[in-house]
């Protein structure tokens, strides 16, 4: 099977890490991939901050990019979510019939990163290795929007020498929200050190998810505080394995 | 005189949510009270709707059910008319808030009545009833307990169903002490209420208006319901003579059939109740047994532009149950007063913008005080889609501001800023240059592996968090790399 990197604007500048952990367990799994250079920015900032008109030549970007692919993977359960739920409003508002069939057929071809594994692929053993206590916070868009269910913590609970813990309160918001955490920072910030103080009875080391944009935001806090737990993106949990550590 | 806080309803200019999200999150005794009242309700809730086999049938078919009420309120509205009509009542159209007082006043006047008693009411707290009656030298009396507390304390409502739900007991009996003059008085609840009681009892038997919201009405039996707890709406709407009951015109269900549906959806979503206590309904009037003149006065203030928008119509299917208050993690925080309107939590959010118009600064700021979770949109009873729709009226609002600014709206900061990011994301040669950019732009501000301050609006990051400098790679670079490296 050959699937599309969409590795989203935001991993590709802040988190290549991120990007290059997707790619190595992606071939890890037999899957090839492709990363089509065309692509910059699903719109999700501009759309879901009101700035729409400008966020539809983006939308038609993703498009033009990603049809004719068999599967379009990302690790962000947040940009997947714009792809899936919010480009048919985008389609309604550019009064763009032949966008909207483009997007109805290209838009459930698109999957966050843990979903395309344990639905697409059917896998849950990923091979991976991560000795260490490890708490995983299930992020808005995948949770509710994606509806990814347990296919992240599946695929946690298998990972070789890892201390899974549970978070509790786990499905609350950490408070991120895209520009509310900017616009609204005080009530971003209040709801981020409930979150916090959920994380760190866990006496977790890390805390995962699968969106980067919400761990920026929980691990900013964490640093803030020198807290001593960091933040780590699922792919990277993954892609990890014995011999890797070992080199 | 009594004063109350203007919101977005009294015609004035508000603050923004942040503004006052930022008072209220200071208050740590607030903060407290919320979040221990939403975290009770919400486990209750989930509690009460699991063991619902068919929970989300019924919630499909509330909200079939409201929408073709809404896709026919024209149809179904007259024909609400000439049932209540049929039935002895009287109905009366107010195209806003001050043609309903007006009407309102009238009726009491006409009684001769210095004074009315009030079931709880969203809908005339929109309009500013008491005030408008208060002017006119009628006294309204609320009945409600927690309305009759904050009414005491010439406050406003901060929840849909619980209203003085940022007010704790010891400062209630404060407030009975010196209101009800009683002077041996604890804290117990079924002290307060008692103390209460025997208060409201006399307002009860002397009224000659009773004046009553309405939770549903149905088009075409004409019967109004109300839906509550303690009892004192049974009261208001059975003890006085003359009754006059408002109703924003998206009340109306079709049939009576359909309380089936709302009647499981809404107690359950609201007090996390199987059942509520009291459902008094009421068709017209009855010869000999309760009031004798009954007016429905129907109210539009806005109403019929919410529903020109077809993605923000959805809005008028809420039946008010508050679910999506008590589950709103950014409600649970700044509570209800930081959204200056009588529709607080993540409806009020979508509703008052749409019911005041998009164009007011202090409203047009209430769909942006969400960070999107859809927390909101699982629990709602009739499945109104409020992301979606917080989303969509973001959109107006920054069309109104770019259309309709002027120049300020062009050269608003945010819009510089957004049209220019736009315009490099549109090109993936511009794209790659600002992300190098960045990676030289960062050096002043990063220290030591990280960003601890950031200039103008965007230091409301980094009050709390730090943040991570732009790395030396950026993924497509480091993909280049690695497919120049096999083809060697």
């Amino acid at each position: 099977m050959r699937v599309a990197l969409f590795i989203t604007c935001f991993n590709d500048t802040l988190f290549p890490e991120t990007g290059r952990a997707t790619v190595e367990l992606l071939e890890r799994l037999g899957v090839g991939v492709d990363f089509p250079f065309s692509q910059t920015c699903c719109g999700q900032m501009h759309f879901n901050t009101g700035y729409q008109r400008e966020a539809i030549p983006l939308v038609r970007r993703f498009v033009e990019t990603f049809k004719g692919y068999e599967a379009v993977v990302a690790p962000s359960g947040s940009c997947v979510g714009m792809v899936r739920e919010l480009y048919p409003m985008a389609a309604d508002l550019a009064n763009d019939k032949r966008l909207a069939a483009d997007i109805e057929e290209l838009a459930p071809k698109v999957f966050e990163l843990s979903e395309f594994l344990v639905r697409k692929l059917g896998v849950t053993d990923v091979g991976a290795y991560y000795p260490h206590r490890v708490t995983y916070h299930p992020t808005c868009h995948s949770l509710r929007m994606l509806k990814v269910g347990d296919a992240p913590t599946k695929l946690l609970e298998a990972v070789r020498g890892i201390d899974f813990v549970e978070l509790s309160e786990k499905e609350e918001c950490c408070g991120f929200g895209g520009t509310f955490a900017v616009k609204n920072a005080d009530t971003s910030i209040a709801m981020l050190g409930d979150k916090l103080r959920h994380v760190l009875e866990t006496e977790a080391e890390v805390c995962t998810a699968g969106d980067n944009s919400c761990l920026m935001h929980i691990g900013g806090g964490l640093k803030r505080q020198r807290a001593g737990v960091r933040t780590v993106h699922i792919a990277e949990i993954l892609a990890t394995t014995e011999e890797k550590i070992k080199t | 005189m009594t004063k109350v806080a203007p919101d977005a309803f009294s015609g004035g200019k508000t603050p923004h949510f942040e503004e006052t999200a930022r008072e209220s999150l200071a208050n740590a005794q607030l903060r407290r009270n919320l979040g221990k009242a939403t975290q009770t309700i919400r486990r209750k809730r989930a509690v009460a709707v699991e063991e619902m086999p068919d929970w989300e049938e019924l919630r499909e078919a509330g909200r079939a059910l409201k929408s073709r009420a809404m896709r026919h309120l024209d149809e179904y509205l007259l024909q609400l008319e000439e049932s209540v009509t049929r039935a002895g009542g009287r109905v009366h159209w107010a195209r806003d808030g001050e043609e309903a007082n007006r009407i309102i006043a009238g009726i009491a006047k006409s009684h001769d009545a210095g004074e009315v008693v009030k079931v709880k009411s969203i809908a005339t707290d929109e309009t500013k009833l008491n005030e408008h009656l208060e002017r006119e030298g009628i006294e309204a009396i609320e009945t409600d307990l927690a309305e009759l507390i904050i009414q005491f304390a010439g406050e406003t409502s901060s929840h849909i169903l619980v209203p003085a739900i940022h007010k704790n007991r010891s400062e209630i009996r404060e407030l009975f002490i010196q209101k009800l003059g009683v002077e041996d008085l604890s804290d117990d609840p079924p002290d307060l209420t008692n103390a209460a009681r025997l208060y409201l009892r006399e307002k009860f038997l002397k009224a000659k208006v009773g004046i009553s919201g309405a939770n549903f009405a149905v088009a075409d039996t004409g019967t109004v319901c109300v839906v509550e707890s303690e009892g004192n709406g049974r009261m208001c709407t059975t003890l006085p003579p003359v009754l006059v009951t408002l109703m924003g015109i998206e009340k109306i269900i079709p049939t009576w059939q359909d309380y089936e549906v709302f009647m499981q959806l809404l107690p359950r979503s609201s007090t996390a109740e199987r059942m509520n206590p009291y459902t008094t309904f009421w068709t017209g009037v009855s010869e000999g047994d309760g009031p004798q003149e009954f007016h429905l006065v129907l109210l539009d203030n806005g109403r019929s532009e919410v529903l020109a928008d077809e993605v923000g119509r959805q809005s008028l299917n809420c039946i008010r149950c508050s679910a999506c208050l008590n589950v709103c993690p950014v409600y649970e925080r700044t509570g209800g007063h930081a959204y200056n309107s009588v529709y607080p939590g993540p409806i009020g959010a979508i509703l008052t913008p749409q019911l005041v118009g998009i164009g007011k600064s202090g409203s047009d700021s209430l769909p942006y005080a969400s960070s999107l979770c859809g927390a909101c949109y699982e629990v709602c009873p009739v499945k109104i889609n409020i992301p979606e729709v917080l989303i969509h009226l973001r959109g107006r609002v920054v069309r109104h501001k770019q259309d309709e600014g002027g120049l300020k709206g062009k050269l608003d900061p945010e819009n510089v800023a957004m049209k220019a990011m736009a315009k490099t994301f549109s090109d993936p040669r511009l794209y790659e240059g600002a992300q190098k950019a960045a990676r030289i732009g960062q050096w002043p501000l990063a220290r030591s592996g990280a960003i601890h301050r950031l200039p103008g609006r965007l230091a409301g990051w980094t009050d709390a968090r730090d943040l991570r400098p732009v790395p030396e790679q950026t993924f497509r670079e480091w993909w280049r790399t690695r497919r120049n490296g096999r083809r060697d």
